[in-house]
């Protein structure tokens, strides 16, 4: 079981007040009335208010924020799923939390470096400021620490993927963690490097704790990962590595020949896959009911049908909704604007929306 | 005023109806660009004034022995009750708000605060009343199953009561949406939905009005103690106001004077430019302030509802001029007049259809078949 922290006491309202405070605001429901009073007030959901935003090192910048009672806690090195209103429209993007899995204020912290074709990136970066509300999902993954906390170990991160291990050394600090930690980390260059005045704060507070930062781009020979940058005895670690996917593979590379890749443990940071979009070319997969077909240009509800099954539908002309599925991958364009849609996971009415590539529903 | 009469519909030639059908595409499509934060804040607006209204509604009918206290308390829970379903629920239901994919606005999951079930709504209001708007037999908001409202509803001596039964209809009118979708009128016929069908459709009525009825006419009397009685009428007062009020806005989108009804044969095969056609001819708008718009659930912009039945509602009021100016370049009538006029026409159609015959005006052209 991982230590997770609980951000704050859950309340617990007696049953029949519950059942009462939901009947007298039928059919909408008590927090749809407590949010117009505090929109963290909201039990169903789990939402946090920026309390502060921080500028970290070149387009990066951390963001403190005070989730409701609804949050359920972390452990070091998951991350989240956050919602995020821009322009009217909700954007969801999963971020590791950099903050210790023990902070005694329940406030969880995300960092975030701008992305290039990032827009939510960039929005939380630049514009995001003390009081707008995110909403958030629960904690995932299963790039965390074991427990008991191994004797020695060996945190590697390149970039932004810092945030997850930067995550278990404050947790391991918090902890009086007394095991040697190695804590190696790939930045550009020094105004790159995130968090590199308090990894030093916490090596000076915590003798056991021994940074090393690589400038790639100051160093002669590139600055690329190579064996020298490890300690003399990682094959004794348990390693947590997070980072650009080159940084992965030439570790994994290593560790792999050293025949030690179970105790390598990865966490991929890469930016959402774009596919190409390719009018019909492509295979329609209706995930639910596990049947493939092969795409072409005709509104996906026909080929649903021509494939043998029966998803809900209504008018099949695009007024009523009510073919709306959930697209979990993929391209389509919409036939009636001729509209090429993004590749994330998005409502869409397949009455009138045609296969742009490969496309995963869930039918 | 209408600016066409029947008579002077021009038959449009197919590549007329979809040039009619590109335009109006271009407009969706301009709208729909602009979609952003104007609109979320919007609909959140109206939400929170809504929500705001019944909470105070309910709370001064606490204080209902002082007759203000109950007239007030009255009039924001009634307007309380007309915000959330015209101008919140209604829209929100027809995915008007879904491109914010804020799980709060929702069209699949929201409900709202009248006696019908959401799911059966948006079956027989967004796919069956838009689908086949106004083709007699299969628009089953043409008279709801109970009155006639056109000519070519073949006359029977029930339809002597026209007139009570849709008095009848506007002061319980939830419970006409709610029950509208049992198709009672239909039980036996070759249409029929059946006997397992009825009964699960009765049962997500049930589950979802005894939850209303348990909230306006037991709990909230009961938290009054000895005021029970002022909050009852109080709470049932709102909902008549409701009723009446999306009876009267709801029977003057398809049935003033002016507007078109279709039969089946003609709309078969259609083409998007006749199915925007056949809205604009089959819908009238009403005339008002903002507050009556708002009020109406921008229903007062039917036509533009009707070709545009996804698009924030608020906005029917911005492109309501560049429809018009379209249909005049057509020739075609723009349907549109003060609530007085229209509901009067309405009025005298549900009494004179009560007799038999009732063709008033000249014989119905049908626009749509030259095009077809």
């Amino acid at each position: 079981m991982l230590p997770s922290t609980a951000a704050l006491p859950r309340p617990r309202l007696p049953s029949l007040a519950r059942r009462l405070g939901e009947a007298a605001t039928g059919p909408h429901g008590l927090d749809r009335y407590l949010e117009l009073l505090s929109p963290l007030w909201v039990r169903g959901e789990c939402r946090a208010r920026i309390e502060a935003v921080r500028p970290e090192a070149t387009d990066c910048a951390t963001l403190v924020l005070r989730p409701n009672r609804a949050w359920d806690g972390m452990a070091a090195g998951q991350h989240v799923p956050v919602s995020v209103e821009i322009d009217g429209v909700c954007h969801e993007r999963r971020f590791s939390v950099a903050s210790s899995a023990h902070r005694r204020d329940g406030r969880i912290e995300l960092t975030v470096k701008i992305h290039p074709d990032g827009r939510v990136s960039r929005h939380l970066v630049t514009r995001a400021r003390p009081g707008t509300i995110l909403r958030l999902g629960p904690a995932a993954g299963d790039f965390t620490l074991p427990w008991p906390r191994p004797p020695r170990l060996l945190l590697i991160s390149g970039g932004s993927g810092i945030t997850p291990v930067m995550s278990m050394l404050r947790t391991l600090c918090d902890e009086g963690h007394d095991g040697r930690v190695d804590f190696l980390h790939y930045a550009r260059t020094r105004r790159d490097a995130i968090f590199a005045d308090e990894v030093a704060a916490l090596a000076r507070r915590h003798p056991n704790v021994h940074p090393r930062t690589i400038l790639t781009r100051e160093e002669r020979d590139g600055g690329r990962f190579r064996a020298g940058h490890l300690p003399r005895d990682h094959t004794d670690c348990e390693t947590y590595v997070c980072g650009p996917a080159p940084l992965i593979e030439a570790v994994t590379d290593h560790w792999d020949r050293a025949g030690l890749s179970h105790r390598l443990h990865r966490e991929f940071f890469r930016p959402p896959a774009t596919r190409p979009a390719v009018d019909a070319a492509g295979r329609v997969c209706f995930e639910r009911s596990g049947v493939t077909a092969a795409g072409d240009g005709r509104p996906l509800l026909e080929q649903a049908e021509a494939a043998g099954l029966t998803p809900a539908h209504g008018c099949r002309m695009g007024i009523c909704r009510g073919c709306v599925c959930r697209k979990t991958a993929g391209r389509v364009r919409d036939l009636q604007t001729g509209r090429l849609s993004g590749d994330g996971e998005e409502d869409i009415r397949i009455c009138v929306n045609a296969p742009a590539g490969d496309v995963t529903l869930q039918i | 005023m209408s600016e066409a009469t029947k008579e002077d519909i021009p038959r449009l030639t197919p590549e007329q109806v979809e040039a009619l059908g590109a335009e109006l595409d271009a407009i969706r499509q301009r709208v729909t660009d602009d979609l952003g934060e104007r609109d979320a804040s919007y609909i959140r607006r109206v939400i929170r004034v809504q929500r705001g209204l019944e909470v105070a509604g309910r709370s001064l009918l606490f204080a209902g022995i002082l007759p203000p206290a109950w007239l007030a308390g009255t009039a924001a829970l009634s307007l309380s009750k007309i915000l959330d379903n015209m101008e919140i629920g209604h829209n929100v239901m027809h995915g008007q708000y879904d491109w914010m994919g804020d799980p709060a606005l929702d069209s699949r999951r929201f409900e709202w605060d009248t006696a019908s079930p959401a799911d059966q709504w948006r079956h027989s209001h967004n796919y069956m009343h838009h689908t086949f708007t106004n083709i007699v037999g299969k628009d089953r908001d043409v008279g709801y199953g109970i009155l006639r409202m056109t000519e070519e509803q073949r006359w029977h001596p029930y339809y002597l009561g026209n007139p009570v039964y849709a008095t009848l209809l506007a002061l319980l009118f939830q419970w006409g949406v709610a029950l509208h979708d049992l198709e009672v009128d239909r039980i036996g016929k070759p249409d029929d939905m059946g006997r397992a069908e009825r009964l699960r459709r009765a049962r997500g009525v049930w589950r979802k009005s005894r939850r209303q009825l348990a909230k306006d006419y037991l709990l909230f009397p009961l938290l009054a103690g000895p005021f029970a009685p002022l909050v009852f009428a109080g709470n049932a007062s709102a909902n008549v106001v409701r009723n009446l009020w999306a009876f009267m806005i709801i029977f003057c989108g398809h049935f003033p004077d002016g507007t078109e009804m279709f039969a089946e044969d003609e709309c078969e095969n259609e083409s998007r430019g006749q199915w925007y056609l056949r809205q604009l001819l089959g819908s009238a708008n009403l005339e008002g302030g903002r507050l009556f718009h708002i009020l109406s659930g921008n229903l007062s912009h039917q036509i533009e509802h009707h070709l545009y039945p996804d698009l924030p509602a608020h906005r029917y009021a911005e492109i309501a001029p560049e429809v018009r100016a379209i249909c005049r370049r057509y020739g075609l009538p723009y349907n549109t007049g003060p609530l007085s006029k229209q509901f009067g026409t309405v009025v005298r159609r549900i009494c004179r259809l009560a007799l038999p015959g009732g063709r008033s005006g000249p014989p119905r052209r049908a626009p749509l078949a030259e095009a077809a």
